[in-house]
């Protein structure tokens, strides 16, 4: 087990917003959670990824209580997110974006008088993974000039850029026109192979991206995990169906 | 390449200004290239971490100080002694006053880095045994390579081996921020600017790197005021004043802040506009609040800007 998160609650004021979430997430797999507006996904990937602490239950990576350890120490073990509205650094190109993202991998963000033009580890690496997002050939476009769908590309590309062992993504194909929503996933599914990412977690609002790329499925509702099974199981089930999923046009 | 020959045009220029101008210029020159090691790590906060310090003129008097104490009270009259002193001096103060500053953003940054600097500036007003108060003290012509110049006057001194050696000491300091700026700390630092959200989801520690840089600019700044204390040759309160902390920036702001020379750019324009403009119209700061507000509105890049090419802030591609 990779990551473990035991009887989570979160609470806002009065306000429940997770209720007693339990999951784990096994070597290999991808893992998508789903639920309507107000389920509770956006928090549950805050918990999970140390920007929220919870108010009670535990959350264990890799056999260890990280909950509320912060989003850096987090990143340190090996965990990276990409947020549901796109973060970018506006003012980078796409080269320094990701260059920033090796650099604090390697450790080497307090080199105050070393050359980051001169340092080819981190040059390579960078233009590495730009290559593997398609970005290869905007390397040095600033990321506020890049079209939407580039835009959320850098984004998890420079999660991916950390090279993690587990990353969860919050809406990746979110702004990305439908076309092209698959072709996104494709990639990112070949840069997760690449790079030998452990497991993969994202929210998605997507049905066909949830049901083409995911190994199971958590459903939340109201704060709830209301189901949490293969796809083929969430589909046979008409009380998720009816509740989360939403009835599929075939 | 044209950056390589506008620098090497404006370091020949600067070389032999002593020779070839009025020597009531070259003394202009002093405080701008004082100011200038001050901007260079003020815009390290500013421009490339994104804090504006409204107290930066804390540091400024911290070098200044520590000039003129050991210059007049301890008899270090070596530069090659103050300039690192008033550096630890600098840092000694901020670290604990960045720790706490970086801990807020924005106005409540600004806020708190004001608050310091008139603590600061009560400091040196009311402790009138240590400080002088508001006379201030002396600060003793140092000693430069050794040597004491004595055989020199006041105004050749300064305008002879004193310009020569703040030119030296600019000059290292803006090689030293030339490759800082384009080192991996750097590059965090422009994160943290454009996004600390996502520079920390990239494991960036903003608050760890912010009080860094808080600190490099008060090392800068210190160094810039003791520099700034020998040609006046007194060292006061105003110099830790907010509204000495208020022209640094705005020195900043009309030289351009997303530029790594704007600042330097600035400073130079401040110190010849505000003798310019005091020489014919006694009420010098309306002009330059109504230029301050021209430059926020229509020149948000400053000078520089309106010199440049549209082209982003500084990159590491350079």
């Amino acid at each position: 087990m990779i990551l473990e998160a035991h009887d989570i609650r979160k609470l806002y004021g009065a306000y429940v917003a997770l209720d007693s979430v339990s999951l784990s997430i096994r070597e290999g797999e991808f893992v998508s959670i789903i639920g309507p507006n107000g389920a509770g996904k956006s928090t549950l990937i805050n918990v999970l990824t140390g920007v929220l602490p919870p108010s009670g239950g535990t959350v264990r990576f890799k056999g260890r209580d990280i909950a509320g350890i912060g989003t850096v120490a987090l990143t340190r073990l090996g965990m990276a997110r990409s947020f549901q509205l796109v973060q970018i650094f506006p003012e980078l190109s796409v080269l320094e974006t990701l260059q920033a993202a090796v650099i604090s991998r390697l450790g080497r963000g307090a080199r105050l008088l070393s050359s980051l033009g001169a340092d080819r580890e981190v040059h390579a690496d960078a233009l590495e993974v730009a290559t593997l997002f398609g970005l290869g050939d905007k390397a040095h476009a600033l990321a506020r000039e890049l079209p939407q769908g580039d835009k959320k590309l850098l984004d998890v590309a420079s999660a991916f850029a950390l090279r993690p062992e587990i990353i969860l993504l919050d809406e990746p194909t979110s702004g990305v026109s439908t076309a092209d929503k698959h072709v996104v996933m494709d990639i990112l599914v070949k840069a997760a192979k690449r790079i030998g990412l452990r497991a993969i977690i994202q929210v998605e609002h997507d049905m066909d991206i949830v049901f083409g790329y995911s190994d199971r499925i958590i459903a939340l509702h109201q704060g709830k995990v209301l189901a949490d099974a293969t796809p083929a199981a969430i589909q046979a089930d008409s009380r998720v169906v009816d509740m989360v999923v939403g009835r599929r046009r075939h | 390449m044209r950056t390589a020959v506008v620098l090497s045009l404006v370091g020949l220029a600067m070389l032999g200004l002593p020779v070839v101008a009025p020597t009531y210029y070259v003394t202009l020159m002093l405080p701008f290239m004082a100011y200038g090691v001050v901007l260079l790590g003020l815009n390290l906060l500013f421009g490339y971490t994104g804090l504006v310090s409204f107290g930066h003129a804390l540091f400024i008097g911290v070098g200044a100080y520590t000039g003129a104490v050991l210059t007049t009270h301890l008899h270090v009259r070596h530069m090659e002694l103050i300039l690192p002193a008033a550096a630890l001096a600098a840092a000694i103060v901020a670290a604990p006053v960045g720790a706490l500053c970086v801990r807020y953003v924005k106005i409540y940054f600004g806020m708190l880095t004001l608050a310091f600097g008139m603590v600061f500036y009560t400091f040196l007003l009311k402790f009138y045994k240590l400080t002088g108060g508001d006379e201030g003290m002396r600060m003793l012509r140092p000693y430069l390579l050794g040597n004491g110049w004595e055989g020199f006057s006041k105004t050749a001194y300064l305008v002879g081996p004193y310009y020569y050696f703040s030119l030296a000491v600019l000059i290292l300091a803006t090689l030293l921020m030339w490759r800082i700026v384009r080192s991996p700390f750097g590059l965090c630092l422009k994160t943290i600017r454009d996004n600390p959200l996502k520079a920390e989801s990239l494991g960036v520690s903003v608050p760890r790197f912010r009080w860094y840089a808080f600190m490099i600019s008060a090392v800068y700044a210190a160094v810039g005021g003791a520099l700034l204390a020998t040609p006046t040759g007194n060292v006061d309160p105003t110099l830790a004043y907010w509204t000495h902390s208020g022209n640094v920036v705005f020195m900043v702001l009309l030289g351009g802040f997303s530029s790594f020379f704007g600042p330097l750019l600035g400073a130079f324009a401040f110190i010849f506009l505000q003798d310019t403009v005091m020489s014919v119209f006694p009420y010098w700061r309306l002009v330059f609040g109504a230029m301050l507000a021209f430059i926020v509105i229509f020149a948000p890049s400053g000078l520089m800007g309106l010199f440049a090419r549209r082209r982003p802030v500084e990159t590491s591609r350079a």
